[in-house]
C-alpha cells in the first residue's frame, strides 16, 4: 500500500466541467488524501508546516491542476516557493522528500496533437513541464510519467466519464502499490498504464 | 476701574504678554524675551502700569519655578537621574565653587568685606532656572548634551541653595533679628528633630508618591471629571511646596522630587498637561515682574558701572562654565551653548539678597545695584543665546538642533495610538509584535490600569487635548491611529492633529457611514469602518458554509470591498447635495444588488474572467482549431 495525496489547484472550481468531476471522483478513492490548496488558501496564505507534514505522510505525491499558460495555476506556484524550503526539502540537509514519488495530473484545453514541434504550441508538453519536473529531481523525488487529459474544450460528456474512470483506476491502482517503478519508467504518459 | 483691582492687574499682564511675546517670538527671540520686554514695558520705567504690586507678584510667580521643576521631574525617569549623578555633583558642584571663589575674591579686592563679599560670590554663582529651561525647551535644545549639563548644573543650584541660606546667618555682622520672617513649623525644635521632620517630608514625598498617588488618581480619574484631575494635580504641587516650606527645604526641590517619583506612573502624561498651562502662565508672570522690577533711575545714575558688572558677571560665569565644559569634555559647539545659557544669576538671587539685606550681610546701596544687574543679566541671556546661535555656532559648522543625544526623556515612538480599546489593541498587539513603538492614550482609567498591568505603555489621558498629545511626543511621531469608539471624539482629535502636528499622517476609526462620510470630507484619506472587515469575512464564511469555493468567496468579498470603499468616497464628495445623495444611494444599492446577484452580468465587475474558458471554448469550437 502507498499512501497518495492530490495537491489539487484550481481557481474557479465552480466553473469548471473536467476537473470538478476528476476530483470528485477521487474523493472515493481509498487510501488518498485531496489537498485542495484554493479552498484552503483563499488568500494565499499557505500554512507551510501543514502542508511539508502532508508531504511526509504520503509516499506519491499528485500534482493536479488546469494547465495554465503552459504552467500551473499561481497558487502552486506559491505553494512551491514557500513549501519546498532549502535545507528542508532541498541543499545539503535537505531530505525529506528524496525517493517520494510525484506524478502530474493536467487537463490541457489544447489537444495532445496541438503539443507537438511542428504543431500549434510548438512544443511538446513534456518540455513545457521541465521547470516542474527538474525541481522534483532537485528535491531528489522520483518524477513519474504524467496523467494527462486533453483537448478538454472539445470532450464530451462520455470522453469526460472515461477519463474520469480512468483517473479512478490510476488512484486505486497506485494506493495499492500495482506498478513497478522501472516499467511506469519506459512509459511517457501515465494514461499508456491503464 | 481702580489700578489696584484684580481685573485691572489681570488686563494689564495678559495684555503686555498677549501683544509681546508671539512678536518677540515671531522676530526670532523667543518667548522669555517677549515677557522680559512686556515687563519692562508695563513697569514703572515705561508706562508705570504696575507699582508697588510687582515684587508680591514676582514672589507669587516664583511659584512657576516651582511647578517647572514637578513637570522636569515628571519627564525624567530616576535611572536616568542616576545616570547624571557625576555631570550634577562634578559639573554643578564645581561651578559653584569656582564661580564663587571669584566672584567673592574679585569683590574682596575692590574693597567689600568679606562677609559681603561670600554672600555676594554664593549669591551670583546660582543661575535661572526659569530663563535657562524655559529658552532651551523653546529651542529644542533639552536633549542635547548642553541641554543636559545645563539641567545638571542647575539641578545642583537648585539643592545648593538650602545650605547657603543655612550659612548666610552666619556672615551676618551683626545680630539678626529674632523673627526673619522664614517661621516654619519645625523651626522651634531642636537641631535632631529638625532633621527628622525634614527626612520623614522627604520620605513621605517619595513613599506616598510610590504608593499613595496612583490609586488616588486612579479613584479620581474614574469620576471622568478632567477638572477635577486638574485640581488634584495642583493640589499635589501645592501641598508638597508647603510641606517642603514647613520643614525649611526648597519648594522646587520637593516637587521635582515628586516628579521624578510619578515618572513611571501612568498619569505622567496626563499630570504634565494639567500643570504645564499653569507652570507656562506663572513663569511668563514671573519674566514679566522681573521685567518690571528693573531700577532704570539707578541705571541711568551710573549706567558705565553697572553695565561694567553685568559684563564682568556673564564673562566671569561664561569662561568658568567654558573652562568647567572643557574638562568634562563637552564638544565646543555644544559647551559655547552651555556657558552662555548659564552666564547669568538666577531668580534665587532676588531671593538670596533680601534674606541677606534682612541680616544684613551686605550694604542696601550693593544690593540695589546688584539687583539690577541680575535682571540684567537675566534679560542679557535671550538675547545673547540667540546671537551665539546665529553668529558663532555656524562657525563651527555645527547647527543648534544637531546631535541629539538618544536619551528618553518623553517618549519618541513613531507611532500615537489615541483609543485603546477593542479596536486599537488590535492595532497596537499587531504593530508591538513587529518591534514597532506605540505610545498609547487612552481616556479609560481602568483600562489603563489593566493594560500596565500586562507591561504594555499605556498612558491615562484626554488626547483631544494638544498639550498631552505634545508630551506624548507627538512632535517627534510619524503617525497617530486614532481609535476611540466615540465619532465626535475622533473628529475632534483630527481637527486637533491637522492643527497643531500637520506632519503626523493621520489613520483614523469612522464608526459607521455618516461618520465615515464627515471624516473623509475633512480631507482624511485613511478611514477605517469599524466593521465592514469583520462583516465581509462572516459573508465569507456564510458562503463556504452554503457550499461556495473558499477563493470564490474570498474574491467576491474583496470586490465587494473595493466597489464599497469607492462609493463611500463618492457619496462623500456628493453628499453637500441632499438629493443628489439620496439618488446616489439607490444607485449604489442597485449596484450592490447586481454585483451580488450575478457574476457575469456585467463585465466591469467580472474581474476573473481569466478563470472563465467559456469564450475560449466557443473560439475553439467554431475555429476548428485540432
Amino acid at each position: 500500500m502507498a499512501k497518495v495525496l492530490i495537491l489539487f489547484a484550481h481557481p474557479a472550481l465552480e466553473k469548471s466541467r473536467i476537473n470538478k468531476r476528476l476530483i470528485s471522483a477521487a474523493e472515493n478513492v481509498d487510501n488518498v488524501t485531496i489537498n485542495d490548496l484554493y479552498e484552503a488558501y483563499p488568500d494565499f496564505d499557505i500554512d507551510i508546516k501543514r502542508e511539508q507534514k502532508l508531504l511526509t505522510d504520503h509516499d506519491l505525491i499528485i500534482l493536479h491542476y488546469p494547465f495554465y499558460w503552459y504552467s500551473t495555476p499561481a497558487i502552486l506556484k506559491q505553494w512551491e516557493d514557500l513549501v519546498l524550503e532549502h535545507g528542508w526539502a532541498y541543499g545539503s540537509k535537505g531530505k525529506a522528500l528524496v525517493g517520494r514519488k510525484v506524478i502530474l495530473v493536467i487537463t490541457t484545453g489544447g489537444s495532445a496533437m496541438a503539443y507537438q514541434k511542428e504543431s500549434f504550441n510548438k512544443h511538446t508538453i513534456h518540455e513545457f513541464l521541465v521547470p516542474l519536473e527538474q525541481s522534483f529531481k532537485l528535491c531528489g523525488m522520483k518524477y513519474l510519467p504524467p496523467f494527462l487529459v486533453q483537448g478538454t474544450h472539445k470532450l464530451e460528456n462520455q470522453e469526460i466519464e472515461i477519463y474520469t474512470e480512468q483517473y479512478s483506476r490510476l488512484l486505486k491502482n497506485l494506493a495499492e502499490d500495482k506498478y513497478d517503478y522501472n516499467e511506469m519508467m519506459k512509459h511517457t504518459i501515465a494514461n499508456e498504464l491503464l | 476701574m481702580h489700578h489696584d483691582s484684580f481685573f485691572f492687574q489681570a488686563l494689564v499682564y495678559l495684555t503686555a504678554a498677549v501683544v509681546s511675546v508671539p512678536i518677540a517670538k515671531r522676530i526670532g527671540l523667543g518667548s522669555v524675551l517677549g515677557y522680559l520686554i512686556a515687563g519692562v514695558i508695563i513697569g514703572p520705567a515705561v508706562l508705570g502700569l504696575i507699582g508697588e504690586g510687582g515684587q508680591d507678584i514676582m514672589h507669587f510667580a516664583e511659584f512657576g519655578v516651582v511647578m517647572m521643576l514637578f513637570v522636569i521631574g515628571l519627564e525624567l525617569e530616576p535611572s536616568l537621574l542616576w545616570k547624571m549623578r557625576t555631570s550634577i555633583l562634578g559639573l554643578g558642584g564645581m561651578q559653584v565653587l569656582v564661580t564663587s571663589v571669584i566672584v567673592a575674591v574679585a569683590a574682596m579686592i575692590i574693597g567689600v568685606p568679606w562677609q559681603a563679599s561670600v554672600a555676594l560670590g554664593l549669591t551670583l554663582s546660582l543661575s535661572s532656572t526659569a530663563i535657562v529651561l524655559q529658552t532651551m525647551n523653546e529651542k529644542g535644545l533639552m536633549k542635547t548634551v548642553s541641554g543636559q549639563s545645563s539641567f545638571a548644573v542647575l539641578l545642583f543650584q537648585d539643592i545648593a541653595v538650602i545650605p547657603m541660606l543655612a550659612i548666610f546667618p552666619l556672615l551676618a555682622t551683626q545680630a539678626v533679628a529674632a523673627s526673619d520672617g522664614h517661621t516654619t513649623l519645625v523651626g522651634s525644635l531642636p537641631g535632631w528633630a529638625q532633621t527628622l521632620a525634614v527626612l520623614a517630608a522627604v520620605a513621605s514625598i517619595v513613599i506616598g508618591g510610590k504608593y499613595l498617588m496612583r490609586p488616588v488618581f486612579r479613584f479620581i480619574a474614574q469620576t471622568r471629571l478632567l477638572e477635577i484631575f486638574t485640581a488634584a494635580a495642583l493640589l499635589l504641587v501645592i501641598a508638597i511646596a508647603v510641606l517642603m516650606t514647613q520643614v525649611g527645604l526648597s519648594p522646587a526641590l520637593g516637587t521635582f522630587l515628586a516628579g521624578v517619583v510619578l515618572a513611571n506612573s501612568e498619569y505622567r502624561h496626563e499630570l504634565i498637561s494639567d500643570i504645564e498651562p499653569f507652570k507656562g502662565l506663572l513663569l511668563g508672570l514671573f519674566f514679566i515682574s522681573v521685567g518690571a522690577s528693573i531700577n532704570f533711575n539707578l541705571i541711568l545714575e551710573s549706567p558705565l558701572i553697572i553695565a561694567g558688572l553685568v559684563v564682568a558677571l556673564m564673562v566671569v560665569k561664561g569662561l568658568v562654565l567654558f573652562s568647567l565644559g572643557k574638562f568634562f569634555k563637552i564638544s565646543i559647539d555644544q559647551n559655547l551653548i552651555f556657558s552662555v545659557s548659564l552666564a547669568q544669576s538666577g531668580e534665587f538671587a532676588f531671593v538670596l539678597f533680601s534674606f541677606a539685606a534682612q541680616n544684613s550681610i551686605i550694604g542696601t546701596n550693593i544690593i540695589n545695584v546688584m539687583v539690577a544687574v541680575v535682571a540684567l543679566s537675566m534679560v542679557m541671556t535671550p538675547i545673547v543665546i540667540v546671537i551665539t546661535g546665529k553668529l558663532i555656532l555656524p562657525r563651527f559648522g555645527t547647527r543648534e538642533t544637531d546631535e541629539r543625544e538618544s536619551d528618553k526623556i518623553e517618549e519618541e515612538n513613531p507611532v500615537i495610538i489615541a483609543g485603546f480599546d477593542k479596536f486599537g489593541n488590535i492595532v497596537g498587539r499587531l504593530l508591538k509584535a513587529n518591534g514597532i513603538g506605540t505610545t498609547v492614550l487612552d481616556f479609560d482609567s481602568d483600562r489603563v490600569e489593566i493594560l500596565r498591568k500586562l507591561g504594555l505603555k499605556v498612558y491615562y489621558g484626554d488626547a483631544s487635548r494638544h498639550d498631552l498629545l505634545h508630551a506624548a511626543g507627538a512632535e517627534k511621531a510619524k503617525l497617530i491611529i486614532i481609535a476611540f469608539d466615540n465619532a465626535e471624539k475622533n473628529i475632534a482629535l483630527v481637527e486637533t492633529i491637522k492643527k497643531h502636528f500637520p506632519h503626523l499622517k493621520i489613520l483614523v476609526r469612522a464608526i459607521d457611514r455618516p461618520d465615515a462620510y464627515e471624516l473623509l470630507n475633512t480631507g482624511i484619506n485613511d478611514v477605517y469602518r469599524d466593521t465592514i472587515d469583520v462583516s465581509l469575512r462572516m459573508g465569507i464564511d456564510a458562503m463556504r458554509m452554503l457550499g461556495y469555493r473558499a477563493h470564490r468567496a474570498h474574491r467576491a468579498a474583496k470586490t465587494f470591498l473595493k466597489h464599497d470603499e469607492s462609493a463611500l468616497r463618492e457619496l462623500s464628495a456628493m453628499r453637500e447635495d441632499r438629493k443628489e445623495y439620496l439618488s446616489a444611494a439607490r444607485q449604489y444599492i442597485a449596484e450592490l444588488e447586481e454585483l451580488i446577484q450575478s457574476d457575469d452580468a456585467d463585465p466591469e465587475l467580472e474581474r476573473d474572467a481569466g478563470w472563465d474558458v467559456d469564450s475560449l471554448r466557443e473560439d475553439v469550437i467554431k475555429s476548428g482549431i485540432k
